[in-house]
This record gives C-alpha cells, sequence and structure tokens, in this order.
C-alpha cells in the first residue's frame, strides 16, 4: 500500500508528470537539435551564445529569484569561471600568459565552476548578514574589485586592450571550437552548448523542487518564520551563494569560448545589469524563464542591428550621427527591466503560463 | 473532560515535566515584556496562556523558540537548556509553532508549506537534490506520505495545489497549524488559534486542538483571548499582566480569582464561560 502511494508521489513530483510537458519537451528538443541544419551559422553562433548565458541568468535567480538575496556580482563570478578555464587550458609553454595546458572540457569546466563557487562561499558568510540595498552595494564592491585585479594581473588576464585566448573546448579528442570535416565550429559548439544547457538545467530544476529550494523560497519569503520552522536562514543564504556562483564560473568559461577571447575590461558592472535583465524579463525564481530571458536579452542586439536600415534616425555609428543601435539598445534594455517590473513582475514565464492555462492541455485537452 | 488525558496530581510518581519555564526576566529598552514569570508544561497537558493585550504571551513564545533572548531565567525542554540556542536548533529539538499573525510562505503551495514543517525530517544533502534519483527522491516520497496524512486530518485536500497566499484566512491558520504539527513536534505552541475566525470556524479548530491532544497526546501551550475555548480546552491556565504571573491553576479556579477579575475589568475584559 504505501510502496504503492510512494511510487505515485514520485510520478506526481517527476518533472515531466503530464503528457502535455512530455509532448512539448519532445517537440523543443527535436525543433532545437535540428536548428543547425537549417539555420546560418552566425545565428547558431549567437544561440549557443545564448544557451551559455542561460545557464548564468540560471545561477543568478537561484540566488537573486530564489532566494531573495539581490547580487549585482554575477560579473565576478563569469569572470573567476572564465580565468580559471582559461589558464587552465592555456599554453603552457608560454612566457607571457600563465597555462597549464588542460585542454579536457569536463576537467577545466568543472574546475571553473568549483573555483568560482569557493569564491562565493568566501564572500558568502559576509553577504548572508546582509540584505536588500546593502547586499547589492557589497555584491557591486566585488565587480570593482574584480574589475582593478583583473585589469592588473597582466600574467593571468594578458592585460587591457590584449587580453588572452579563452579555454580550448576539447572533448575525448574532439575540438569543438574548429570546422570539422562533418560539422562547421557554430554547428558543434550550438550543439555542445545546448546539451550543457540540458544539463545544468535539470540539475537546477533537481535542485529547486528540493528541500533546499523549498528552504531557500522560505529565506526569501519570511527569513523569521524560516528560522523557527528549523531552517539554519545563514547556511541557507551561503548555499545559494555558492551554488549561484558555481554556475556563474561554469557560464562564464564557456561565454569566452564562444567569443575565442578574454578581455579583462569586460567584467564590469553593465556585464551584472544583463543578467539581472535575463532573470526580470525571463521570470523571477523559474528555471524556464532563465532560460527564455537569456534567449531574449541575447537575441535583442541581432534585432536592433536590423534597425538602421529600417528607421532612417537610427545608425550603425556614432560618426553617423543621429542616436546609435548601442544607445537604442541600452534604453531598451531599461524600459524592458521596467516594463516587466510594472506589468509583468512574473516576466515572459508568467506571459507563458497565461498563454498555457488559455489553451489548457492543447493537444491533450480531449 | 475525556478520560485518556493525564492529570499531573493524578499520576504518582509525577513524570518529569515536557517544558519548565523559570523565572524569566525580558526587557526592550525600558519596556518589561515579562518579570519573574514561572511554569511548567507537563505531558499530555494542555496549558493555555491568557492575559489582557501586551501582557507579554506572545514575548513567552519568542523566548520559547528562540526569537528572543531574556536577561535571565531558564528555560528547560527535556533535558536541554533553551536559553542562547538559536530558533532553528530549538525547532529541531521538537518544538513548533503557529503565530498569532499568520507566518505562512504565501507564494508557496499549500503542499509545499506543510513539506516545509518537515524540513529537518529525512534530510538530504545539496549534491543529492541535484541528482534528485535515489535519496533525495525517496526521502521526498517519505516527507509527502506524512504531509498527505496531515492534509487528510486537517481537511485540507481541496486546497493542496494553491498557494496559501489566496486562500481565506480560516484555512490559512489551519494550514499553519498544519505546518507545525507536519514537524512531528514534542511540544506544540498555539498563539491564538482562533483569533479574528467565526463561529463555525472556531468550533472546527477547536475540534482540531482536542484531536491532537486526545489522539497525538501531544502536549500544548496556548495563547488565546476567546474565554470559552480557554475553559473548554484548557487543564491549567497561566495569567499574565504587565508581564507578570498573577496565577496558575485550574480554570475554575483561576476564573474565580479576584486578581484575575480585576486585572480583566482593568482592560475591560470579561471573563465569561460560554458553556
Ligand atoms: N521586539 C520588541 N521590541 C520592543 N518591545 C516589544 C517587542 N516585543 C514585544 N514588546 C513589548 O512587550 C510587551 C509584551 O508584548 P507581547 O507581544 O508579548 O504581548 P501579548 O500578550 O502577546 O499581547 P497581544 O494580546 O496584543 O498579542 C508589549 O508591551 C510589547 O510592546
Ligand atoms: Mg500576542
Amino acid at each position: 500500500m504505501s510502496g504503492r502511494l510512494a511510487t505515485s508521489y514520485g510520478q506526481d513530483m517527476a518533472l515531466l508528470n503530464t503528457p502535455a510537458k512530455r509532448w512539448w519537451t519532445l517537440v523543443l528538443v527535436v525543433a532545437a537539435v535540428a536548428l543547425p541544419f537549417v539555420l546560418e551559422d552566425d545565428l547558431l553562433v549567437v544561440l549557443a551564445t545564448a544557451f551559455v548565458a542561460a545557464i548564468g541568468a540560471i545561477g543568478l535567480n537561484i540566488v537573486t529569484g530564489y532566494a531573495g538575496q539581490v547580487s549585482l556580482g554575477h560579473a565576478f563570478f563569469l569572470a573567476i569561471g572564465a580565468y580559471t578555464a582559461a589558464a587552465l587550458s592555456g599554453d603552457p609553454d608560454s612566457t607571457r600568459l600563465i597555462g597549464f595546458g588542460i585542454t579536457s572540457l569536463p576537467v577545466w569546466l568543472l574546475a571553473a565552476g568549483l573555483v568560482a563557487g569557493l569564491a562565493g562561499l568566501i564572500v558568502a558568510p559576509l553577504a548572508a548578514r546582509l540584505r536588500g540595498l546593502y547586499l547589492a552595494v557589497v555584491t557591486l564592491g566585488l565587480v570593482f574589485i574584480g574589475e582593478h585585479v583583473f585589469k592588473h594581473w597582466r600574467d593571468l588576464t594578458g592585460g587591457v586592450g590584449v587580453g588572452r585566448p579563452a579555454a580550448v573546448p576539447e572533448l575525448f579528442g574532439l575540438e569543438f571550437a574548429v570546422d570539422g570535416a562533418m560539422f562547421t565550429k557554430a554547428q558543434k559548439l550550438y550543439l555542445l552548448m545546448f546539451v550543457l544547457l540540458v544539463i545544468f538545467g535539470v540539475l537546477a530544476r533537481n535542485l529547486v523542487r528540493s528541500r533546499i529550494g523549498r528552504a531557500l523560497a522560505a529565506v526569501r519569503d519570511r527569513d523569521l518564520a524560516a528560522e523557527v520552522i528549523g531552517v539554519d536562514v545563514t547556511r541557507y543564504k551561503m548555499i545559494a551563494f555558492a551554488v549561484s556562483s558555481f554556475y556563474a564560473g561554469v557560464a562564464g568559461a564557456l561565454l569566452y569560448v564562444m567569443i575565442g577571447f578574454v578581455e579583462p575590461g569586460s567584467f564590469n558592472l553593465a556585464l551584472s545589469v544583463q543578467y539581472i535583465a535575463m532573470i526580470l524579463v525571463g521570470g523571477v525564481a523559474t528555471i524556464s524563464g532563465s532560460v527564455l530571458g537569456a534567449l531574449f536579452i541575447t537575441l535583442l542586439p541581432r534585432l536592433t542591428r536590423e534597425l538602421p536600415a529600417v528607421l532612417p534616425f537610427v545608425s550603425s555609428s556614432s560618426t553617423a550621427g543621429g542616436i546609435t543601435v548601442f544607445q537604442v539598445e541600452a534604453i531598451l534594455y531599461g524600459l524592458l527591466i521596467i516594463g516587466f517590473l510594472i506589468f509583468e513582475p512574473r516576466g515572459l514565464f508568467g506571459i507563458w503560463i497565461r498563454i498555457r492555462t488559455y489553451w489548457k492541455a492543447w493537444p491533450f485537452s480531449h | 473532560m475525556t478520560a485518556t488525558q493525564t492529570r499531573p496530581e493524578e499520576t504518582a510518581p509525577a513524570p518529569p515535566p515536557v517544558l519548565s519555564f523559570d523565572d524569566v526576566l525580558l526587557e526592550f529598552s525600558g519596556v518589561t515584556a515579562l518579570n519573574g514569570v514561572s511554569f511548567t508544561v507537563e505531558p499530555g497537558e494542555l496549558f493555555a496562556v491568557i492575559g489582557p493585550n501586551g501582557a507579554g504571551k506572545t514575548s513567552i513564545f519568542n523566548v520559547l523558540s528562540g526569537v528572543y533572548r531574556p536577561q535571565r531565567g531558564s528555560v528547560r525542554f527535556g533535558d536541554h537548556e533553551l536559553i542562547g540556542r538559536k530558533p532553528h536548533a530549538i525547532a529541531r529539538l521538537g518544538i513548533a509553532r503557529t503565530f498569532q499573525n499568520i507566518e505562512l510562505f504565501s507564494n508557496l503551495t499549500v503542499l509545499d508549506n506543510l513539506m516545509l514543517g518537515r524540513h529537518h525530517h529525512h534530510p538530504y544533502g545539496v549534491l543529492a537534490a541535484f541528482a534528485w534519483l535515489g535519496k533525495a527522491r525517496r526521502n521526498e516520497c517519505a516527507n509527502r506520505l506524512a504531509v498527505e496524512r496531515i492534509v487528510d486530518f486537517l481537511e485540507l485536500a481541496p486546497w493542496r495545489r494553491m498557494p496559501v497566499g489566496l486562500l481565506p484566512y480560516g484555512v490559512q491558520k489551519r494550514v499553519e497549524l498544519g505546518r507545525a504539527l507536519a514537524a512531528e513536534p514534542k511540544l506544540l505552541l498555539l498563539d491564538e488559534p482562533v483569533a479574528g475566525m467565526n463561529l463555525e470556524e472556531t468550533e472546527d479548530m477547536a475540534r482540531f486542538i482536542l484531536d491532537i491532544r486526545d489522539e497525538l497526546g501531544l502536549p500544548i501551550v496556548m495563547v488565546e483571548h476567546d474565554m470559552g475555548l480557554v475553559m473548554d480546552l484548557a487543564d491549567r491556565i497561566l495569567v499574565v499582566d504587565f508581564g507578570r504571573p498573577i496565577r496558575t491553576g485550574p480554570p475554575r479556579e483561576v476564573a474565580a480569582d479576584p486578581d484575575v477579575v480585576r486585572a480583566y475589568l482593568g482592560e475591560q475584559h470579561r471573563i465569561v464561560d460560554r458553556s
């Protein structure tokens, strides 16, 4: 009796617990795997970058969306991941840069996550004492300290304007960042990043539906009540920070694989704000929302680049007069954040839920 | 009164009290919230704390659950001294409570709120949570089974999957009781369980409280302004006023005490036995 019940609870708690969810997931996966054979390479690169950004956004959503700790320090942890990976897989014979020649992707990816996660754990006790604006300011401080260190630690970062090559993605002898006989570089990277996003996405979904995820939500909603029912609030804030930083480290390592190059000036406040925009636009405290938001924010520049052709007062460079596409992008980020906060606080995910409720479980509604 | 309950004066030799609250002083910059409050709670007893507004009743609970740290006194629960322990550690020892103003996680569903009540039962770590299959899934199922029993017991089934913020006040009060019960506590603290409820909701809640004491044999400390309820349910009553204990004893004796009547009349209250 209890055995049967337990199995049915197990099914009830499964990630894909309805036929509709299973069907739509299948459709999405098939579509995502088919895309590299349909789309142009440059679009594939943008999509692959968006998949990586999604891993980073999931990380930020765990600390900010689930645990309610507003962090502006995400860029700092992205940087730690990027440099850990780049240094590990870097050329060991280089006289200019630190390098260990470990190009195996699982090794440097895990290391990038762990080093960033450890950095998160080190600042977490401080962060766990603060909340709201104070926490935002302290984490912002991390970004400034990081920027300074990265700009001056030339052995690691190559220095401003020079930079260093990103990590080399190699898996069991297969090189991803070069064109091959069967697949182009873009196709290979797209598929690699898609698989990684699925892995890290499922892991994150597992975490947030577990007792850990519930405890994080409890800490966010009412920390006093959480403590009184037995949740060690400080411990869970630290867990949130460490996991979030781990995800940022992984994303940081992969992000620069897409670009091929790490520039120390790129880990600034604007990068952190971009990730905040992703989770606000996508949906706070949802994993699918993080993915939607990352896709949206990463694809947005592709759309704005088309603007000069359509709108005469938008130009593609500052010398041509008028308003530039970059300014349009900055304004759009701002408008999107404000718009979603006011009109749809649950983000794109909230809109999706409404559409889904409207269509019920189509095509399984009968 | 039911025959199953254990009266302290009937059992000999008396088992040690579940809780002894001893000579507690609690001050907030100038305000004395508790001054020399002492009482014990015996196994299986329903112990009520009454007193006018601001008398210090909630403060007693906050000292018990580690939210406030008193300047003097001792609180012993079984073999453990509670003063100086963090709230989450006290919860783990087996004390669960409800709050005067509902403190539920309003974005979460009824099920999730109850599951949170069981946070320290069948625990597992972060890595097991990431993997899910195996230990995490097994332990979640075990906790879910226990939670579903409480859903049945408190008749919460219609609202299981709804965010508690959307539920009527009376149901939220019941969910909060459920969250406390889910912890399988050794001592239950109820802070005004029927405040703001209509007659029907009050009767339902009274029935649940009686069931909890009689079927689970769980000792309960209850703060309540509804004198009818207190007189009907309590084995013993502690009356506090301005942070001082005025009288402790069985309902009938307490109601007849002139000091108690005075404390209440001063606050425009009147002790009326509804039965
Ligand atoms: N955190 C606090 N800071 C300052 N004063 C406090 C605090 N908590 C309680 N008090 C004071 O202690 C006294 C007792 O408060 P308490 O909440 O225990 O009363 P109560 O008996 O529960 O009253 P009520 O019936 O209104 O719930 C009051 O004078 C209150 O103002
Ligand atoms: Mg009170």
